[in-house]
């Protein structure tokens, strides 16, 4: 019961930190209607930058959180302007390849800068969170934050989406861009807050990873990132509620997995869920069917 | 077999693909069979190879179905799996069994198994396009990954030992023969596909899924036996591979390794042949030629990716493309040409 338990709340921890990622896919694909590959890579570079700011400039580490999410927003800002924004309007699939493009792109610097090895992500402590359930059961600082910050990351974003005149300009870009852009909507500069909110969110997630991991190296965000985005198609792409909901549902998943069926099989068993997701439902849980038209 | 030969269908691209390729391969047999070739330009011949199989195979999905695969270097891996442990089997059968009866039949056994990964994935991938198709790809080459990472009977993460398939002493100079034979092969049933009814058939869906429906294209037939032909040579490749590692490991064929065969294919321009054949041998010299090279090798490779991505389709840029044509060149250069001729007579 005990394992039962823990592994639950493991699962909610990382189910957080895929839903922080994830957020971020759903925003940008139900507004930009475009697939942000280098996403997963934004929480690599969120960790880095807290790294050079705390290890290499002996910054406080919360300074180094605060400025690793300004950069992150405003990378995201930028990979949008360069990249993306030029292609507004052509073949998905070459947008696809040029997202792929800026994955790669941000790895490879990574490389180039901080090298192959492991980092130590130099994290805030958390142990004043630590909590005690009964005599077996603990649980970590790091958890307690993690659930905390995605829990009123989602309520603030939430808010913000249907309570604020932007949040309202994004629903109706998702809604219909035309449409919107005949209403008088600046749809460009939605989508660049869009990008910059997701980016944000990313740096979050970031600051959660390296509580929970300790290390980071260049690869770090693509696995997350893609399971991540499992986790956005398993809740349905587009839908914010839908986002929350699949990252929570994947991380606890990857987490019994991997307690009761097999650890080296968890990714074989969480992509073939995916796999049969896209077969059996493509919309996801709480996605909206879109109809094709010629 | 005149006749045979009347009903495969070129064009003057196709020719020069293929001229291309004959020219590389007849240089790569003179250099070796004279002792002319150095080392390291011997070692760079099969890898050449089975990126050139890479390419086109890859551009049959990208640049001719039109949909992103990003799993392209799972099909190479159980092509290559497939294939080392039929030739490993065969060769504990009969030792001293000649290379020119495995190697072959290993080919075509690992191509057919890769052909089943790709039928099977294809299955799920007949109801999704895009962006989704290409996550969905991108989640089966990491499932084969995992799945052969755990795998105790192919080596598991140690690696599946494949010494007592490839050739000890003069490998160059065997397995060339094989190498040019299944590049050539490979490029002219491919072109040949592609030139035909069927090619035709999938540039369509390409072009619009529903329309070519309604024309009355069966679209899941040909999705399906694209996915097969690109996953068929795919596995070709990877028994190529196999036969001239002397260990397989599992991690080789992760997701860059996709991602560097889809940038050779961009890089030679989506759905042109022989693009991709000229892209896959530069990319794979340069980093030779060029030792400092290697560091930065990736990076510009994603450079390149998103720098081809924004000047071929960016709406913008769509005059400034217009300007740049090659034909507009010509016709510029002509043009200079004769000015300069007229010039010059009437100084005279």
């Amino acid at each position: 019961m005990t394992l039962f338990l823990e592994t639950i709340i493991q699962g909610i921890s990382l189910g957080s930190i895929y839903a922080l990622i994830a957020l971020g896919y759903t925003m940008v694909y139900g507004i930009a209607k475009m697939l942000n590959f280098a996403h997963g890579d934004i929480i690599m570079v969120g960790a880095y930058v807290i790294y050079t700011s705390v290890t290499m400039a002996t910054l406080p580490a919360w300074i180094g959180v605060i400025i690793s999410i300004i950069f992150c927003s405003a990378l995201g800002i930028t990979i949008e302007f360069l990249a993306y924004k030029p292609l507004r309007g052509a073949p998905s699939l070459n947008v696809l390849i040029t997202a792929i493009g800026v994955s790669y792109f941000l790895q490879n610097l990574a490389l180039l800068i901080f090298g192959g090895n492991q980092k130590a992500v130099p994290v805030p402590n958390m142990s004043f969170l630590n909590i005690k359930l009964g005599s077996t059961l603990s649980i970590s600082g790091e958890t307690v934050f993690t659930i905390l910050v995605t829990v009123v990351l989602m309520i603030a974003l939430t808010l913000f989406i249907n309570k604020t005149k932007l949040g309202k300009a994004m629903r109706a870009v998702s809604e219909d861009r035309d449409a919107a852009q005949l209403m008088g909507i600046n749809v460009n500069r939605t989508i660049t807050v869009t990008f910059a909110i997701g980016s944000a969110l990313a740096a979050f997630a970031s600051l959660c990873y390296g509580m929970n991991y300790a290390y980071i190296k260049p690869t770090t965000g693509s696995m997350p990132g893609i399971k991540a985005f499992t986790a956005a198609v398993f809740g349905g792409i587009g839908s914010i509620s839908g986002a929350m909901f699949g990252g929570f549902l994947m991380g606890i998943f990857e987490k019994l997995a991997s307690a009761y069926i097999s650890t080296q099989l968890t990714d074989t068993i969480v992509f073939g869920v995916l796999m049969i997701m896209l077969v059996v439902r493509p919309t996801g849980l709480l996605g909206k069917k879109l109809n094709e038209k010629v | 077999m005149e006749k045979k030969l009347k009903n495969l269908k070129f064009n003057k691209s196709d020719a020069i693909t293929l001229g291309i390729l004959v020219a590389i391969f007849g240089f790569f047999f003179v250099m070796v069979f004279t002792g002319a070739a150095s080392n390291q330009m011997k070692s760079m011949i099969i890898p050449i190879s089975y990126n050139i199989i890479l390419a086109i195979s890859l551009n049959l999905m990208v640049g001719f179905l039109g949909e992103l695969s990003l799993g392209h270097a799972a099909f190479m891996s159980v092509g290559a799996y497939t294939g080392a442990f039929f030739s490993v089997k065969l060769v504990e059968a009969f030792p001293g069994l000649p290379i020119w009866v495995y190697f072959p039949l290993a080919m075509l056994v690992g191509g057919i198994a890769a052909a089943i990964a790709g039928i099977i994935i294809a299955i799920p991938a007949l109801r999704l396009r895009g962006d989704y198709l290409a996550i969905l790809t991108l989640a089966f080459g990491e499932i084969i990954r995992n799945i052969i990472t755990n795998m105790p009977i192919l080596g598991a993460a140690i690696g599946f030992d494949t010494g007592s398939i490839t050739p000890k002493i003069a490998k160059a100079q065997t397995l060339l023969p094989f190498a040019a034979a299944a590049v050539l092969i490979t490029t002219i049933l491919i072109l040949n596909f592609v030139r035909s009814k069927h090619g035709r058939a999938i540039t369509a869906i390409r072009d619009n899924r529903i329309a070519a429906e309604a024309s009355g294209i069966n679209v899941k037939f040909y999705r399906m036996s694209v996915f097969a032909i690109s996953a068929f040579f795919a596995g070709i490749a990877g028994v190529m591979y196999s036969h001239s590692q002397t260990l397989l490991k599992a991690s080789t064929f992760d997701y860059n390794m996709s991602i560097e065969i889809l940038v050779i294919v961009v890089l030679g321009g989506m759905g042109n042949m022989s693009g991709s054949v000229i892209a896959s041998i530069i990319m794979y010299m340069l980093p030779e030629i060029l030792r400092d090279f290697d560091s930065y090798r990736m990076l510009i490779y994603s450079v390149l990716l998103i720098g081809i991505m924004l000047f071929t389709s960016a709406p913008k840029l769509k005059n400034f493309r217009e300007k740049f044509t090659f034909d507009n060149i010509k016709g510029i250069v002509i043009d200079r040409l004769k000015k300069s001729k007229k010039g010059g007579t009437k100084n005279e």
